[in-house]
């Protein structure tokens, strides 16, 4: 039965003002009480924190404050700042391109490596964000041999024979890979090399094509070989260590088998020892007379390290997974590859990212260890070079503060990126 | 246990001659444990069969063998004509005929619904993503969740999810489907839900064998009642035959103890 509503409810006609709270429970006052002046443990907490804080600052800024740009050695600092505390950052300004690039790497070619740096950017962005045109991807997947081009220089025939190989393995692949996987996979790398081998000949016949100023391998330095293996190592690393996984659940004894002894082997070895089997070891079983590249030995090596890692990572990933995934992909009628490519590992690769990323945070500050293998990238630029040279000998504090500012910036680039990936890719919130 | 099953439409549910699956002295073993013992089944085209048993009987084990989820080690399986046996071929040919719906839904939760969907179809049958996507949302309707298409699972309820994982196995247009416990998941209230659609499949016409304990299910919608205990097929009767007049006295005592008298 219906009734009036003004029968049975009061309804109060005029609304009260407002009061504000009082003073002490709002804003910045609340917020002061609640954070910093918590009880008397608390207080005395912040008084030191505020004690610590001001130290570190009132011995840092004016070190900072009245740093110095310009002067050509540590004498001439040192006379300007007269016992003042200042800093003697004319180190960084007079020797910025041997930070860099290192010491030997033509000065009229810097154009070359910064170009590849900012291609760099341009091409990761369609992979690294879902968001930007995929049509970029095209650019992505040509910028390494670009980026080779650039940075090694020689006839641009040689990076367009290396591409080819790669577009006539694809081509042949997938022609067969509906009839065998396998032997889609052996023809396709046979076909790879026959087009690599004759390419060979055509990029030696004009070796003045498109040419760039040839450098070698032993005149890169500075943060951009820091870079060059930090890069080349993370994307050949991730993809390896994802078939180590892979390999390491086959239910094909041998595979399994290579793998695991791949893995726990790699693992079992400090970086460091690699790098000088790298250097050293490798050059006695190579054939005598073969230059087979340094750089390329130091990135083969980092890879497989960083990959014995990632893959431990991503086994991690893949066992998290209720067996009921790899059923339903199986009940649909997916096969292995399709299953693994479609449902396994994008939440197995999900559920790995964080330790994805420290791998390859870590694999990034490791590529300073070839400093001890007399390579001289940042590290060893600084602790070479510049600290040995009478105009900068005693300049510690200048220069390791720039490479940990260089190293950090990346770092905690790469973090931030990892932990927005992750909620980009969260699909359970209600 | 929900009695809730709608009136059903029983002209249009015909069991045809043709053989949909034909089971022969299949025997099972984990390890040294023998699961299956010597399973004679034949199932017709357009038959509708539960099987029930107590836990551990070897329900689960004896279905997922039909799709090659597990390998039985002696015997024979043909499903549709095909088969059953070590080659990949057969078991891929084999698996897109039939669809599954399990327990957990098992959805894929990194993709939406509509690429739950489609994914199979496109990437099994090599259909235009186009037309996969129709017939995807005509599947989503005939589940009654069309306006779900764009979430993802983990944003449904149970009843819901249960409801898209026989939409996905129907967009790979089965013709078996096969039924693992599909509501013993749910809260009594998602179980009618996820019922009505099984209902509305067997009224299509859909060979199903259905894993479950819903009794008033069977007796609605099932022509043959399925008992098995230790991994034997024990009894099989018609649901009214199978419910009033129990011949072994193990299938009697499960249903005096599932019945609740
Ligand atoms: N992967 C496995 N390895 C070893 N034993 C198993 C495995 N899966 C199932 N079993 C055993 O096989 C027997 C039958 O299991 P199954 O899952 O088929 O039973 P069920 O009838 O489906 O039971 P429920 O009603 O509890 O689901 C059980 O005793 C179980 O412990
Ligand atoms: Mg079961």
């Amino acid at each position: 039965m219906p009734v009036e509503r003004s029968q049975i409810a009061f309804v109060r006609e005029e609304q009260l003002p407002e009061r504000s709270p009082p003073v002490l429970e709002t804003g910045a006052l609340k917020w002061i009480r609640e954070n910093l002046l918590n009880g008397v443990t608390g207080t005395l907490l912040t008084l030191v924190s505020l004690y610590a804080i001001y130290f570190v600052l009132s011995s840092v800024l004016p070190w900072i404050i009245n740093g110095l740009w310009n002067t050509n050695n540590i004498r001439e600092c040192k006379d300007i700042l007269a016992g003042m505390s200042g800093g003697c950052f004319s180190v960084l300004s007079d020797r910025w391109n041997q930070l860099l690039f290192g010491i030997t790497y033509p000065n009229d070619q810097y154009w070359r490596p910064s170009l590849a740096f900012v291609l760099l950017l341009i091409a990761l962005a369609p992979v690294l964000f879902s968001q930007v045109p995929r049509q970029l991807l095209v650019f992505s997947a040509l910028y390494p041999f670009i980026a080779f081009w650039l940075i090694w220089g020689g006839t641009i025939l040689f990076s367009a024979v290396a591409l080819i190989g790669f577009g006539v393995a694809y081509m042949v692949y997938s022609r067969l890979v509906a009839r065998s996987f396998a032997v889609a996979i052996v023809v396709g790398l046979l076909a790879a090399v026959v087009t690599w081998w004759l390419g060979g000949f055509v990029s030696d016949a004009f070796p003045d094509f498109a040419a760039l100023e040839v450098v070698a391998s032993r005149d890169m330095g500075g943060f951009m070989l820091n870079m060059i293996l930090g890069v080349v190592c993370v994307s050949l690393s991730l993809p390896l260590g994802i078939l180590l996984a892979l390999g390491r659940q086959s239910s094909m004894p041998i595979i399994k088998w290579i793998c695991v002894v791949f893995i726990e082997f790699i693992r079992g070895v400090p970086l460091i020892t690699l790098l000088f089997v790298a250097n050293v070891v490798l050059a006695y079983f190579l054939p005598p007379g073969s230059n087979f590249d340094l750089i390329l030995r130091v990135i083969i090596m980092i890879t497989m390290f960083a990959a014995a890692y990632i893959a431990e990572v991503i086994r991690g990933g893949l066992a998290a997974l209720p067996r009921g995934q790899y059923e339903a992909a199986d009940s649909v009628g997916l096969d292995y590859a399709q299953s693994m490519r479609l449902i396994i590992l994008p939440q197995a690769l999900k559920i790995s990212i964080p330790g994805i990323v420290n791998v390859a945070v870590g694999l990034f500050k490791d590529t300073t260890l070839v400093s001890v293998i007399s390579m001289f990238d940042l590290v060893g630029m600084i602790r070479g070079p510049i600290l040995a040279s009478t105009d900068w000998n005693g300049v510690y504090w200048e220069l390791w503060l720039f490479a940990a500012v260089l190293f950090f910036t990346v770092c905690y680039g790469i973090s931030q990126y990892s932990q927005w990936l992750e909620r980009q890719l969260t699909t359970d919130h209600r | 246990m929900s009695d809730g099953v709608s009136e059903i439409n029983q002209p249009a549910m015909n069991v045809s001659d043709e053989v949909a699956i034909a089971i022969e002295k299949m025997n099972k073993w984990f390890g040294t444990f023998h699961v299956l013992r010597d399973i004679d089944l034949t199932v017709y085209r357009g038959e509708r069969i539960v099987i029930a048993g107590p836990s551990g009987s070897g329900k689960s084990t004896l279905i997922r063998c039909i799709n090659a989820l597990e390998e039985h080690q002696q015997g024979s399986i043909t499903v549709d004509g095909t088969l059953l046996s070590s080659d990949i071929k057969n078991i891929d040919t084999i698996r897109s005929e039939v669809g599954m719906v399990f327990q957990h839904f098992n959805l894929f939760p990194h993709l939406s619904i509509l690429d739950n969907c489609t994914l199979a179809p496109i990437w099994v049958r090599k259909i235009p993503k186009k037309e996969a996507e129709e017939t995807a949302m005509h599947f989503l309707e005939k589940v009654k969740i069309p306006e779900q298409a764009d979430k993802y699972p983990g944003q449904l309820s149970g009843g819901q999810q249960q409801r898209v994982a026989i939409a996905r196995s129907l967009c790979m247009r089965p013709r078996i489907m096969l039924f693992d416990e599909p509501t013993s998941a749910l809260d009594p209230e998602m179980i009618k839900e996820v019922l009505d659609t099984m209902v509305e499949l067997a009224e299509d016409g859909m060979t199903m064998i259905c894993v479950t304990h819903e009794m008033g299910f069977a007796r609605e919608v099932a022509n043959r009642v399925i008992f098995m205990d230790e991994g034997q097929i024990v009894e099989q009767n018609e649901p009214a035959e199978f419910f009033d007049n129990p011949k072994s006295p193990r299938t009697q005592l499960f249903l005096s103890q599932i019945l609740g008298h």
